[in-house]
């Protein structure tokens, strides 16, 4: 009797916080996603909510700036999660090797950008791609190359590579922790067996982390798809960018631009599925793969 | 491994490096210019060396508005980091130590709320803020980052780990409550954890953007990253934002990386812990 008092003690703040601050929200964001806020005559008479059903998503789904955000994010994630995951995973395995020098240095050096908030990493790179103030483009256009960044084609993978510099080190100490846990013997064994450093890394290293191979894939894309930062500070400094960029750009602009609460909701609502339709779908592929 | 191999190795290792850490070093070099010499960009040059002017210039840009927001960031990422790291971590211990009905599927709703984008509750908690008269208010930034489901996952792994039952049972018998027995002796256990749930939710909350940029209006209540943001866009029209936001950034920057050096060990602790399950 007095456990279960002091389960609830210690249980109780942060029940609390998963009411107010995730499942009435979560409830009301889907709850909003099917009514409107109808003004009669012509916007002078008393505001009043009224249920339109699935008006709302029928809105956002024929909508061709929310189709064009949803197809720019997964063109980000198609881009954006192969070259971070092989990326990480690539030199976790050189650090692993052995071979490579100043370890606990490198490894030190690799994780500092995640120290680095992401709006400053933002800032970083987006000064990185100005003309004039970029010593990149300054040396390049001393060799008459004339890089443009934040062009049409480059801006998606200008912003990739800040999403990349932000977190391949944290991902690559995740997969070294991985690698160190790999028992000895097995490499040992490996070894008599007569597989040089590099078939032992891509054919008995890389299928014992697995698991942390899937852990990190799926944070990558559920993080990703959540793409709101990088580009709305881009879009200060580049016309390629528009507000309805991303999905989540979407819901920013029809919630507190249009002030469009439904139509905002329904964008979430979607958002939300998507991700979780994605996340299951990759751990059901990788379960397979496994049996 | 042959010599062409270990060079080859080292290269790419310190290539990579190279990129994780030349845009930092630009940072700290370009905050020592003013504005004709950062669009001179001969970085290396130290002939306009104006660090300490561009320092006076940030603290009195706008009637010295970023040591507010500084001050702001402060008190949502130490207070909230540690309020929240106390919050996640009595949870995960609760989840770890004791049986109750549907436990497993209340935490696989933990674990789910870990896949919600933020983007996805920021409208709901809008309106409820505004509902309640907390919008544009200290609380309601301060409140929402107090939710960490990700630590409280945390929490109980660490609680496996630091914690045996043994001890717990001690305890019991010696006549200890269950709750003075958290607070005196598993807490104590749980103190590295403690350190590590802190410091992932400093750094989550000194980064928190978006919930900010939909709570506040009022200049004087935004966190530095908010204010950057801001002074950013002043900076595409009027250049003299540039060397400003530059060293704002840098001042950013500076805490998360000097508890990032000074307490290596607990991140690594929090990474493996995650990672390796």
């Amino acid at each position: 009797m007095k456990g279960k008092l002091a389960c609830a003690v210690l249980m109780a703040p942060f029940l609390l916080l998963l009411v107010t601050v995730f499942l009435i929200p979560t409830g009301t964001a889907i709850w909003l996603s099917f009514f409107a806020q109808d003004q009669p005559g012509l916007g002078f008479g008393p505001e009043s909510t009224v249920f339109v059903g699935v008006r709302s998503y029928v809105a956002v789904l024929s909508d061709p700036t929310f189709r064009g955000g949803l197809l720019t994010v997964v063109l980000y994630c198609l881009i954006y999660i192969p070259i971070m995951v092989i990326g990480a995973l690539a030199l976790a395995l050189l650090l692993d090797s052995g071979v490579a020098k100043l370890r606990g240095w490198a490894q030190m050096g690799l994780y500092l950008p995640h120290a680095v908030p992401g709006i400053i990493a933002a800032l970083i790179w987006l000064y990185l791609y100005t003309p004039g103030l970029s010593p990149i483009i300054d040396l390049f256009a001393r060799g008459d190359i004339h890089l443009n960044f934040l062009g049409i084609n480059t801006v998606l993978p200008s912003i990739v590579n800040i999403a990349l510099w932000s977190n391949l080190g944290y991902n690559m100490v995740i997969f070294y922790a991985a690698l160190q846990a790999v028992p000895r013997e097995v490499l040992e064994a490996s070894v008599v067996d007569g597989a040089g450093p590099v078939k032992q890394a891509v054919r008995i290293k890389t299928p014992l982390v697995r698991g942390a191979i899937v852990t990190v894939g799926i944070f990558t894309l559920i993080w990703a798809l959540q793409l709101f930062t990088e580009p709305v500070l881009l879009s200060q400094s580049t016309p390629m960018i528009s507000a309805r960029f991303s999905p989540s750009m979407y819901i920013y602009d029809a919630a507190f631009t249009r002030n469009n609460y439904g139509l905002a909701a329904a964008a979430s609502v979607i958002l939300l599925a998507f991700t979780i339709a994605l996340s299951y779908g990759v751990t059901r592929w990788t379960n397979r793969k496994a049996a | 491994m042959t010599l062409l191999g270990r060079t080859t190795v080292n290269f790419v290792v310190g290539v990579a490096v190279l990129y994780t850490l030349l845009p930092v070093l630009w940072l700290l070099l370009a905050s020592t210019k003013n504005v004709d010499a950062l669009f001179q960009s001969d970085l290396l040059s130290l002939s306009n060396f104006s660090f300490v002017d561009n320092v006076e210039e940030l603290f009195a840009m706008d009637k010295g508005l970023y040591s507010r927001w500084y001050l702001n960031s402060v008190l949502y990422a130490v207070v909230g980091a540690a309020a929240s790291a106390f919050i996640s971590m009595a949870a995960g211990y609760a989840f770890d130590k004791y049986a109750f009905r549907h436990k497993e599927k209340l935490f696989g709703l933990v674990l789910a709320a870990v896949m919600v984008p933020q983007t996805v509750l920021a409208l709901p908690l809008y309106l409820m803020a505004s509902g309640t008269g907390l919008v544009n208010t200290f609380w309601a930034v301060f409140i929402p980052v107090l939710f960490n489901p990700f630590g409280v996952y945390l929490g109980r792994v660490f609680s496996q780990g630091y914690v045996p039952d043994e001890v717990l049972e001690a305890a019991r018998i010696d006549g200890a409550g269950d709750l003075a027995t958290y607070f005196r002796v598993a807490l104590r256990m749980l103190g590295p954890g403690l350190v590590t749930l802190f410091l992932f939710q400093l750094t989550a909350i000194w980064n928190n953007f978006f919930l900010p940029m939909v709570m506040l209006s009022d200049q004087k209540l935004y966190p530095v990253s908010l204010g950057l943001y801001q002074w950013n866009s002043s900076a595409t029209v009027s250049p003299e934002y540039y060397p400003v936001v530059i060293m704002g950034s840098l001042f950013a920057v500076l805490p998360l990386i000097l508890a990032f050096l000074l307490l290596q060990r607990f991140w690594r602790a929090g990474l493996t812990a995650g990672a390796v399950k």
